[in-house]
């Protein structure tokens, strides 16, 4: 590649290793690339891929047990292996930064913001009567509110959001170089993660710093990033020009994880999502012939034979694949779509009059205030909304978790719900049933697959135990997983089977309806994919309704038949997902989707601030304190009621629904 | 803050009323006839009556019971039976005693404790971590009585470095009383040096692997000041709550040490008082030693949150 702009940051021919029990084993190897001035270089891959460790070995950084073994890491010209303890503590202070994924523990907890901060600019040698004034102005950069009394705070007082942009001032504060940025908005919500990343392209534009950016996620990194790197198995794949990368993928696996996201413009009526079959290759493991080749539905007998190399490809690119030009047109990968469902439009779950006042420090918190929602048999209702919003609370109030306040009525199939989960009878609790976001903590990982699904069998069906084990191990081939899988503990499954046999034990007793809360947020984009798979045709299988939380709309899109929109523990808009995601919309709906990393740049509706606190709601609308379309006095006295607006859709907001229609033709400006 | 530090007072008291009532029930109603037990098998039956009305111990057990804890709030524990001394005169000698050998044991053991606990994290899986922790253990689990008399007969009787009894004579200064008091402390500290240094080490590694030494570190900041400012500050924490549980425990639970180095501490106290049968020493001596328990692991507590700020400070503002 011939460049007339200096490289910052090198990395050629990179291998790293693990010490396992006694052994070296290679977790990234050949990887090479290269970051010019003002460049920014997306790495993304799936967990296990090695795109952390790749970050790690350039700050320098590897844990105890790592170690780059063979190749050379340049930064700034200078070869980081080769500096002593105090150059590199230099390379530190001057020329590179690190943000994290977490900020909540990248901070410590004992010691103020501001003093944090400041140790920056003490590094950097200013005068120590100057670091007050610059830690306010560098958090003002950030655009954090009130800096003055943001210094005096320690980390548990301040939220993620407002950490993460702490974390990025002390990273910018020096004016680095190089910002290496990995996952930095994993866990956020949507709309802060939409804020972080706005920031840090500002930021960028107005310093030049060049930025290595790690993220699982294909369209945050298609927003950040000039160019991008796709890693797997410790190997660069692929790489070129973002927009290249991911509108005309020159590789099986690019194309792989780029069809198995759900996109939004299908949902699960029309077809089911595209997998890629098998598993990671296990660390270290030695592979003749090209690392995806197990998975590639187009391998042939050269690529299981021997490895190709990165090979450059037209338009500044690079592909390491033997056929670049057939990737493209991969043959599809998928289950075969399920039957037509024929839905009945009975109600399984009516929710009426539903208030939750938890009790903090001798103050109320209002959780959930008036909730009346109902789900109809095999129907899957979505709820969405920020962290805050209630969604959870919601879901373990109809689960018997939490008891509601006096007056809520909560009833299925026609019969009120006992509200304690120890007053309800076996028959109630049978009939709804959990999936939970991480299935590691949520499965017992002393317990044997069998054992795990078959107590949910013995308690919510009371058979003997021959007949335990006779429906253990049809739940299991429910799930399309292997009866060889019976003997295993949870540690010994991955991710995507571990959630699997979450999903079997909660379909253990043919449950009405199943809470998923976040099933597959921690779950790597082809996985996800299969079991969302999974999860409707067990739909259509055995008639059960989900109600469904998550945060990534795509999922709910493709997913869900309605939407209830969730804010400060009120119900904000309740529609068929193609009356919520088609618009008209209600104001804070439309932030939401506009908060999506997909979005065009500069249609983002920026929220100010942030969700109110339970313990104290704003008056009349709770949204009111950030509504971009507020319209006056009206909007900060009376709460507007969650009027039915049109059949099957109702909205709490006080313009009405034809103005909204009118207001949302235009994209606002900023 | 304060809300914590009272619900931690209510049920500091709360434990005691019920350590009361259990030494209660302990010394004066599983012995039975109190007279008899201290007068013997041979002593008239009247003897015994006379000694029982003397004592009170005729009376209903309810009265008994509110009588002598009446007294106790009050800071009347009763009259020794053995000694026809006030109970409260002889604690009070006895628990400045053990305090005196507490305090020697306290300052030789936590600060070597905590220095072998942080060098034996930063040296981890190296030598110097090996000889800390596995020596550590190795010392924790001889029993008093072993490394007392191998003590005794190396250090007061073939060296005669140091006095083989704890007491120093009556009058001595603070260096005497300090020379008298090293050996009897050095059995504690064995004890004691590999669980401080343990919980200190753990407290270091989690500290060090975290993820806000890692920040501090890709900051720039130097080793030493990590160490310093970022880790020991949140390590120590659980080692300070660990450390202030052992008082307790080097208060009243010295009796083999005492014993045998011929110390009038209080554990020395109540053995003596078991054996003589002096049950109002007992169930004092218990009461006030269950009340030291409850005392330092109250300051214990109350140290931690304010070391804490996420106990001390609170929640979002």
């Amino acid at each position: 590649m011939v460049t007339t702009t200096p490289q910052v940051l090198t990395v050629d021919n990179l291998g790293i290793d693990y010490k396992v029990g006694l052994e070296w084993k290679q977790a990234v190897r050949d990887v090479s690339f290269s970051i010019a001035q003002g460049e920014s270089l997306g790495l993304v891959g799936e967990s296990g891929c090695g795109k952390t460790t790749v970050a790690m070995a350039i700050m320098h950084y590897l844990p105890r047990n790592g170690r780059v073994g063979e190749g050379s890491i340049r930064l700034g010209g200078r070869e980081i292996e080769n500096l002593s303890a105090s150059e590199l503590r230099q390379m530190r202070v001057n020329q590179v930064s690190m943000v994290y994924q977490d900020p909540g523990k990248s901070l410590n907890p004992s010691i103020r913001i501001g003093r944090q901060v400041a140790d920056v600019f003490e590094l950097m040698g200013f005068p120590k009567g100057e670091w007050d004034d610059r830690v306010v102005d560098i958090l003002r950069k950030v655009k954090i509110a009130d800096p003055e009394s943001v210094v005096r705070r320690y980390p548990h007082q301040l939220s993620g959001g407002m950490l993460q942009r702490v974390v990025i001032a002390m990273a910018i504060a020096s004016e680095p170089e190089l910002l290496v940025l990995d996952e930095p908005t994993t866990g956020l919500d949507a709309t802060v993660e939409a804020e972080v990343l706005d920031l840090v392209s500002s930021l960028r534009a107005e310093t030049g710093t060049s930025v290595l950016f790690i993220s699982h996620s294909l369209a945050v990194i298609r927003r950040m990033c000039d160019r991008v790197g796709v890693l797997y198995g410790g190997r660069l794949l692929a790489e070129g020009p973002a927009e290249s990368i991911f509108t005309d993928p020159r590789h099986p696996y690019t194309v792989g994880l780029l069809r198995s996201l759900p996109t939004g413009e299908v949902s699960r009526k029309e077809a089911q999502l595209d997998t890629i079959p098998g598993t990671l290759p296990p660390l270290g493991a030695q592979i003749q012939g090209c690392i995806y080749a197990a998975r590639c539905p187009i391998a042939e007998d050269v690529c299981r034979d021997e490895e190709p190399d990165l090979i450059p490809l037209p338009g500044n690119r690079a592909s390491r694949c033997y056929f670049p030009d057939r990737a493209p047109n991969l043959p599809r990968v998928v289950a075969p779509d399920p039957p037509p469902r024929q839905r009945s439009d009975a109600t399984l779950l009516e929710i009426s009059d539903t208030s939750k006042t938890f009790v903090q420090e001798g103050r109320p918190v209002f959780a959930l205030s008036d909730i009346d929602l109902s789900i109809r048999v095999g129907e899957t209702v979505a709820l969405v909304g920020e962290s805050g919003s209630g969604k959870s609370t919601l879901a373990k109030v109809i689960l018997g978790i939490h008891v509601p306040d006096d007056g809520a009525v909560i009833e299925i199939g026609g019969e009120v719900l006992h509200d304690s989960l120890h007053s309800r009878s076996g028959d109630e609790i049978r009939s709804v049933q959990m999936v939970f976001q991480n299935p590691d903590s949520a499965l017992n990982r002393r317990h044997s697959v069998r054992r795990i699904i078959g107590r949910a069998v013995q308690r919510l069906r009371g058979l003997g135990r021959k007949g335990v084990q006779e429906h253990t191990r049809d739940l299991l081939t429910d799930v399309r997983m292997g009866h060889e899988h019976l003997g295993a503990k949870p540690s010994h499954l991955s991710g995507g089977l571990k959630q699997r046999v979450a999903i079997a034990r909660a379909f253990a007793g043919s449950p009405a309806l199943v809470v998923l809360d976040e099933p597959t947020s921690a779950l790597d984009v082809s996985v996800q994919a299969a079991i969302i798979n999974l999860l409707s045709e067990l739909q259509a299988e055995e008639d059960v309704a989900y109600l469904f939380i998550s945060h990534d709309l795509n999922v709910v899109r493709y997913l869900a038949d309605r939407v209830a929109v969730m804010y400060l523990g009120r119900l904000m808009e309740v529609g068929t997902a193609q009356r919520i995601f088609g618009g008209p919309h209600h104001p804070y709906s439309e932030a939401l989707l506009s908060a999506a990393p997909d979005r065009e740049e500069g249609t983002r509706i920026r929220l100010e601030g942030e969700i109110p606190a339970a313990t104290d709601p704003p008056p009349g609308c709770p949204f009111q304190t950030r509504c971009h379309r507020k319209i006056g006095e009206i909007c900060e006295t009376v709460e507007p009621p969650l009027t039915e607006a049109e059949p099957g859709y109702s909205i709490r907001c006080h313009i009405p629904i034809d103005e909204l229609a009118a207001l949302q033709q235009v994209v606002p400006q900023e | 803050m304060t809300r914590f530090v009272l619900r931690r007072i209510g049920l500091a008291l709360i434990t005691l009323f019920l350590l009361s009532i259990l030494v209660f029930i302990g010394t004066q109603l599983l012995p039975g006839d109190v007279g008899r037990r201290v007068l013997g098998p041979f002593a008239t039956p009247e003897a015994v009556d006379a000694l029982n009305e003397r004592l009170g111990t005729d009376r209903a057990l309810v009265v008994q019971y509110v009588d002598w804890i009446g007294n106790a709030v009050q800071g009347d524990l009763g009259d020794s039976i053995s000694a026809s001394r006030p109970v409260t005169e002889l604690l009070g000698r006895a628990l400045r005693n053990s305090a005196k050998l507490a305090v020697v044991s306290f300052v030789i053991v936590v600060p070597l404790g905590v220095l072998g606990g942080i060098l034996a994290a930063l040296r981890r899986g190296k030598l110097t971590d090996r000889l800390i922790t596995v020596g550590g253990l190795s010392a924790t689990v001889i029993p008093e009585f072993v490394s007392g008399i191998v003590l005794i007969i190396i250090f007061a009787v073939w060296l005669d470095w140091f006095p083989g009894t704890a007491a120093a004579p009556p009058g001595s200064g603070f260096i005497t009383q300090l020379h008298h008091l090293i050996l009897p402390a050095i059995p504690l500290v064995l004890v004691l040096f590999g669980y401080i240094a343990r919980i200190t080490r753990a407290g270091v590694i989690d500290a060090l692997d975290s993820d806000y030494v890692r920040t501090a570190t890709l900051k720039g900041l130097p080793r030493t000041t990590i160490i310093r400012r970022e880790v020991l500050r949140n390590a120590l924490l659980p080692t300070i709550a660990v450390v202030a549980s052992q008082i307790g425990y080097l208060i009243g639970g010295l009796v083999v040490v005492e014993v045998l180095f011929n110390y009038q501490g209080i554990g020395r106290l109540l053995f003596d008082a078991a054996q003589k049968a002096d049950f109002p020493l007992l169930a004092g001596g218990v009461l006030v030693v269950g009340a030291a328990f409850q005392v330092t692991m109250l300051l214990a507590d109350i140290s931690y949150s304010l070391l804490n700020p996420r106990i001390r400070v609170g929640g979002k503002t």
